[in-house]
């Protein structure tokens, strides 16, 4: 199963290798991995996107939370949760595909935020779903370049995750 | 006053009562290794290859209940000290391991003598530090001698650049460390335990089983208490021998591949499992999934909560320090009016006496050839059961372990998680160091000996007067017992030709060799040997060659599925 697992951990050099290097050397799972300082910046928050059975998520959890620089660990997927992930996309934008860009990216929400006379460059957030969704309707042979950030969540209501 | 990084480093060794360090100069460390001589508090041990350092810091930690510490330079310094830092990982040690680094500046330049130290240990230490700023010198031990030794202990490695050694900052040594990324659970939650008293009390067929972390927690007297509280049968891992009494009629034997068949068997077959500071390994209990086919409840009791259902699910988990949780069972324990089930408990240890009449480590005692199981036994009669062994990694291994019958911890020291080769030499410099009176064996075979060889000179240098037991059959036994099992007789490279000769090489170091080729005069052999106080003596055994370990769980198969002589 999927899980999405938070980390604040201490925002001190090599402290993203220690969490890299512990789930490759136990042949856990890693879809995506966000991390960058929060508004302590002693911190950093930590995003884990990872798959495996209710077993193997249970160790991974607690291999996390063995780690010395790590403060804490929480499932979100346990309850309530939000999940956005940020995608820029560079669209081939002539003749009729011009307009056509331009309203797929209105009806994904998403903001053109650099044109040129060929191109537009698509900024859109959302679930990873739904950015799956906006590539599908598009046409494939326009994308010229995607880029994403991977998932970063947060629990809902007075879910918080704080030292 | 104003000191350098590498003053403070000595004052904080001194501050943290640091008697030994076992270490090798190089470019990276001069300036700390000035520093100690200057000073006399501190007394360096000057090894052979730094491998030898951190096992001899290592087994120094195992025989006592101090951290051991070793210094090394950059680079190969480090490169070297890997398999000593992993050995000490896997068991638990802890170990604080000072690394000289090349310059800040010239990080990341390919300097010469340079390696990411960080890097490579990543993942074999509990942590390990990059020292950047002087000032950050006397926190940093502080910090790395705290971790090494609380919580599920393990080694740290501290990374210092040379320049960082002669910068210059005032020096207070911190007098406590709080961390909030780190705090060690040390009770165990009350509930748990009253909860597992309970299910101890509702057993037909209990069994204990306890590992290392009944040593690394001082905890075998707590355990000692607990056992005859209920009077259950106990069984050891490799790592926690010692751990309970083994001449004591409730001990069942080590558990595991070579474990006894009578503690393999009331394992697989117990319906109460009382699990202590152990974590059910692959060498403990076999496949997995066979060891489900019993139903059986488990209690385990660890540090360490990513040790508990890891491999085995746990039906009531206890997180917190072995004695801790021991003391609070027994004086919950005392405190329930419910009793163990006698009658139940009687007929369980009639069909483990049954068990034990299997009798399983016999072996032939009229052989002519030396039984590498005698040498064992005589052994353990002329030092009276009473010495600290330490053991390389193989048969010689599992017979020390099977033969010598220990009642304390931390008497018996071998490197249980990752079997490393080599370990036993250093490892008895070690333990001698730190127990100058007592007595030290090194159990070994030709070919381990031969990994860690070169530190019969350190041992010359410091006068340790450690007794080595050479198991000689000319093959690294135990790959030569698994070619003979699992590859047709097929030895490919296990027999060790053109081996030395022990005794004129033990003499070469200026130590006593003696070579014994007759059952018959292994007892007077080994009395010699350890009559001489203040020699070490190399006694080299010429055994049986085709001995195998017996009782044997094949790799892959349950517990119950042994082979037997």
């Amino acid at each position: 199963m999927r899980h999405i697992i938070s980390v604040l951990l201490e925002n001190e050099a090599g402290a993203l290798s220690r969490v890299s290097g512990l789930f490759s050397a136990r042949g856990y799972n890693i879809e995506s991995l966000t991390v960058a300082p929060t508004e302590d910046a002693t911190l950093s928050r930590m995003t884990i996107v990872t798959a495996g059975s209710d077993e193997v998520v249970e160790q991974i959890t607690k291999q996390l939370n063995k780690l010395i620089d790590v403060v804490k660990v929480v499932d979100l997927s346990d309850g309530d949760h939000i999940e956005r992930e940020l995608m820029l996309v560079k669209v081939r934008a002539i003749g009729r595909d011009r307009e056509e860009m331009k309203r797929m990216a209105d009806i994904f929400r998403g903001r053109i935020i650099d044109v040129t006379d060929k191109d537009y460059t698509i900024e859109l957030t959302g679930t990873g779903a739904k950015l799956d969704a906006f590539l599908n309707a598009i046409d494939r042979a326009a994308i010229l370049e995607t880029v994403r950030t991977g998932a970063s969540g947060i629990g809902r209501g007075d879910r918080v995750l704080k030292v | 006053m104003q000191l350098t990084g590498a003053e403070i480093v000595v004052r904080c060794l001194q501050e943290e009562g640091v008697e030994h360090v076992f270490g090798y100069p190089g470019g990276a460390v001069l300036f700390l290794y000035d520093e100690l001589f200057k000073q006399d508090k501190v007394k360096h041990i000057l090894v052979r290859h730094e491998q030898g350092a951190v096992h001899a810091a290592d087994g120094y930690a195992r025989s006592t209940d101090k951290v051991g510490v070793a210094l090394v330079t950059s680079g190969p310094g480090v490169t070297n000290a890997v398999t000593g830092i992993a050995t000490a990982y896997m068991d638990s040690i802890p170990l604080v391991i000072l690394t000289g680094q090349v310059p800040t500046h010239a990080i990341g330049q390919d300097a010469f003598q340079e390696c990411d130290t960080v890097g490579i240990t990543r993942p074999c230490v509990k942590h390990n530090f990059l020292v950047k700023d002087v000032k950050d010198i006397a926190s940093t031990i502080k910090k790395a001698f705290y971790i090494a030794a609380t919580g599920r202990p393990g080694p740290v490695v501290i990374d210092i650049p040379k320049d960082i050694t002669t910068h210059k900052t005032e020096f207070s040594y911190p007098d406590k460390v709080s961390m909030r990324s780190y705090n060690p659970v040390v009770k165990g939650h009350a509930g748990q335990i009253r909860k597992a008293i309970q299910m101890l009390m509702s057993a037909k067929r209990p069994m204990i089983y306890t590992g290392g972390g009944v040593i690394l927690g001082d905890a075998s007297q707590q355990l000692a208490q607990l056992v005859r509280m209920l009077g259950f049968p106990c069984t050891n891992t490799l790592m926690g021998l010692g751990g309970y009494p083994a001449t004591d009629p409730q001990f069942v034997g080590m558990l595991g591949m070579h474990g006894t068949y009578e503690a393999n068997m009331a394992m697989q077959h117990c319906d109460v499992l009382l699990a202590i500071g152990a974590r059910f390994d692959d060498r403990v209990i076999g496949n997995p999934r066979h060891f489900f086919e019993q139903p059986r409840k488990i209690i385990h009791v660890d540090i360490d909560p990513s040790s508990i259902s890891k491999r085995v699910r746990v039906d009531i988990p206890v997180v917190g320090n072995v004695r801790e949780v021991l003391q609070e069972l027994i004086k919950q324990l005392q405190a329930a009016r419910e009793k163990p089930d006698q009658a139940a408990l009687k007929s369980w240890w009639a069909q483990i006496k049954e068990w034990r009449s299997r009798e399983c480590l016999k072996y032939d005692r009229a052989s002519t050839i030396i039984k590498p199981q005698f040498v064992i036994e005589k052994l353990y009669e002329v030092t009276k059961g009473d010495a600290f062994v330490t053991s390389d990694v193989g048969q010689h291994q599992m017979w020390a372990a099977q033969f010598y019958k220990f009642n304390k911890p931390r008497r018996w020291i071998n490197s249980g998680g990752l079997g490393t080769m080599g370990v036993g030499l250093p490892y008895a410099m070690g333990v001698q160091l730190a127990h100058p009176k007592s007595t030290v064996a090194c159990v070994t075979g030709e070919a381990s000996i031969q990994m860690c060889i070169q530190e019969l000179s350190t041992c010359k240098q410091y006068r340790l007067p450690v007794k080595i037991v050479n198991l000689n059959n000319k093959y690294m036994g135990m790959v030569r017992q698994w070619q003979e099992f699992f590859h047709g007789n097929r030895y490919a490279e296990s027999y060790m030709d053109a081996l030395p000769d022990f005794v004129k090489l033990a003499e070469a170091y200026g130590h006593v060799g003696m070579r014994v080729e007759k059952p018959a005069d292994v007892e007077p052999a080994l009395k010699e040997a350890f009559a001489r106080k203040k020699d070490l003596v190399f006694l080299d055994f010429v055994t049986d060659q085709t001995e195998n370990v017996f009782p044997m769980v094949p790799g892959g198969k349950g517990l119950s599925e042994m082979i037997l002589v």
